[in-house]
């Protein structure tokens, strides 16, 4: 086995080239399921047959809002719940861009969520990779509005009494031609999920469902990041073409995983030339 | 081992032989590669790291297939396998 001293580490892990190694380590904990949702990430972008320096990553703000700083590719880590918007932005000023929005549930469907909903409705041609880790993470585990019904946060210490959303069945509604879900478990389904949503033209959804091992999993006691990974292999259901109205996640209960949607429309900046076109004469 | 029949094509089967490679000190000692390598290469060490968490050590390396899932399920970049042979098949496994 080949083994690396302190502070002569001459081996190079072959995801290097697409990290910002010199801001390693990460912030994420040990068992938290954001880091693997990032080397899925990684894995799927070497899959890809496009120039990734046409590729683009925005982050908004959480503990994931933290990925676009550590991928070595253009990147742009905005703030609280905007990600979309610059999104949107960075693909209408340049079309050739591919543009991924990689962020939390929070940043995402809470603040942003507006913004979510426009953007599937426009049918934006961006990819969301959305972590769902039922909480507010980085701010220490507030309650959210994907936080499962009776479970425990910070702010929710009698158990939460809200119905959460659903998170693939508002995309659909909304217009997302590509929506998929996985758990942190299913990494490679992920990264070719991932590898579908991008080649998609049009606004695709990948929701991953993964531990926030410090705060969600600590305040239900449901162990380490480790014990949520066996949960979710028990507990997970690939059903690919579910109707989405059935994918409301419970806590603790079955969490349905697979490829939902996928269909075509029109796309946002399709539909803005072919207008401006007709509308000049 | 009489009832297994022997595959036509045995000699053009080659079975990967892979080499770990293991930055201890970027680990974090969370378990996903132990748990998750297909061939039980890896186990849980009971040596503490500078950073004080218990890394993997490669229990069974001749077992490595090269399959690549301890990379990927490894949220530190600390893990991950390089080819070192391949080797051909036998039924004798
Ligand atoms: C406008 C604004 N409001 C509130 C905050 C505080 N804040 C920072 S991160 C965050 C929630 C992040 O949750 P999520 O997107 O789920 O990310 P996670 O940390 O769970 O990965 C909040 C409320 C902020 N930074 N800016
Ligand atoms: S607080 Fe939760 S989501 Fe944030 S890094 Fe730690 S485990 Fe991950
Ligand atoms: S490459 Fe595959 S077989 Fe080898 S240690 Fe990693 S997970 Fe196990
Ligand atoms: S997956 Fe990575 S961080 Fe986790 S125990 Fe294995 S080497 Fe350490
Ligand atoms: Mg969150």
């Amino acid at each position: 086995m080949a083994m690396a001293e302190k502070g002569k580490v001459e081996e190079k892990h072959p995801m290097e080239q697409l990290l910002r190694m010199d801001r390693m380590p990460h912030i994420w904990c040990p068992g938290c399921g954001i880091g693997i949702s990032v080397t899925a990430f990684v894995s799927a972008l070497k899959k890809l047959e496009f120039d990734l320096n046409k590729m683009c990553v925005v982050s908004g703000i959480g503990c994931t809002g933290r990925v676009a700083g550590y991928i070595k590719l253009d990147s742009f880590h905005t703030t609280h719940g905007r990600a979309i918007p610059f999104a949107t932005g960075i693909k209408m000023a340049n079309p050739d861009l591919k543009v991924v929005v990689f962020s939390g549930d929070g940043d995402l469907v809470s603040i942003g969520g507006n913004h979510f909903i426009h953007a599937a409705r426009r049918n934006i041609d961006i990819t969301v990779i959305l972590v769902n880790n039922f909480i507010y993470a980085m701010t220490g585990g507030q309650v959210a509005p994907t936080t499962p019904e009776t479970a425990y946060t910070t702010t929710s210490p009698f158990g939460n009494f809200e119905t959460p959303a659903n998170i693939p069945q508002l995309a659909e509604a909304a217009g997302a031609v590509y929506v998929a879900r996985w758990t942190a478990l299913h990494v490679r389904r992920l990264e070719k999920s991932i590898v579908e949503a991008i080649n998609k033209p049009g606004f695709s959804l990948v929701e991953i469902v993964a531990p926030c091992s410090m705060y969600y999993s600590r305040i239900n006691r449901l162990g380490a990041g480790i014990d949520m990974m066996r949960f979710y292999h028990e507990n997970s259901i690939i059903k690919h073409d579910e109707p989405t109205e059935n994918l409301a996640v419970g806590y603790q209960k079955q969490i349905i995983v697979g490829k939902f949607i996928d269909r075509e429309r029109p796309g946002f900046i399709e539909s803005n030339r072919r207008w401006s076109a007709e509308a000049k004469g | 081992m009489s009832n297994v029949r022997k595959p036509y094509d045995l000699s053009e089967i080659k079975i990967p032989r892979g080499e770990i490679h293991l930055i201890k000190d970027r680990c974090k000692g969370c378990g996903f590669c132990v748990e998750y390598c297909p061939n039980n290469v890896l186990e849980v060490s009971d040596e503490f790291s500078e950073k004080g968490y218990h890394p993997p050590v490669v229990a069974n390396p001749e077992r490595c297939l090269n399959c690549g899932l301890c990379e990927i399920v490894c949220p530190e970049f600390a893990i991950w396998s390089t080819l070192k042979e391949e080797v051909e098949a036998s039924i004798e496994g």
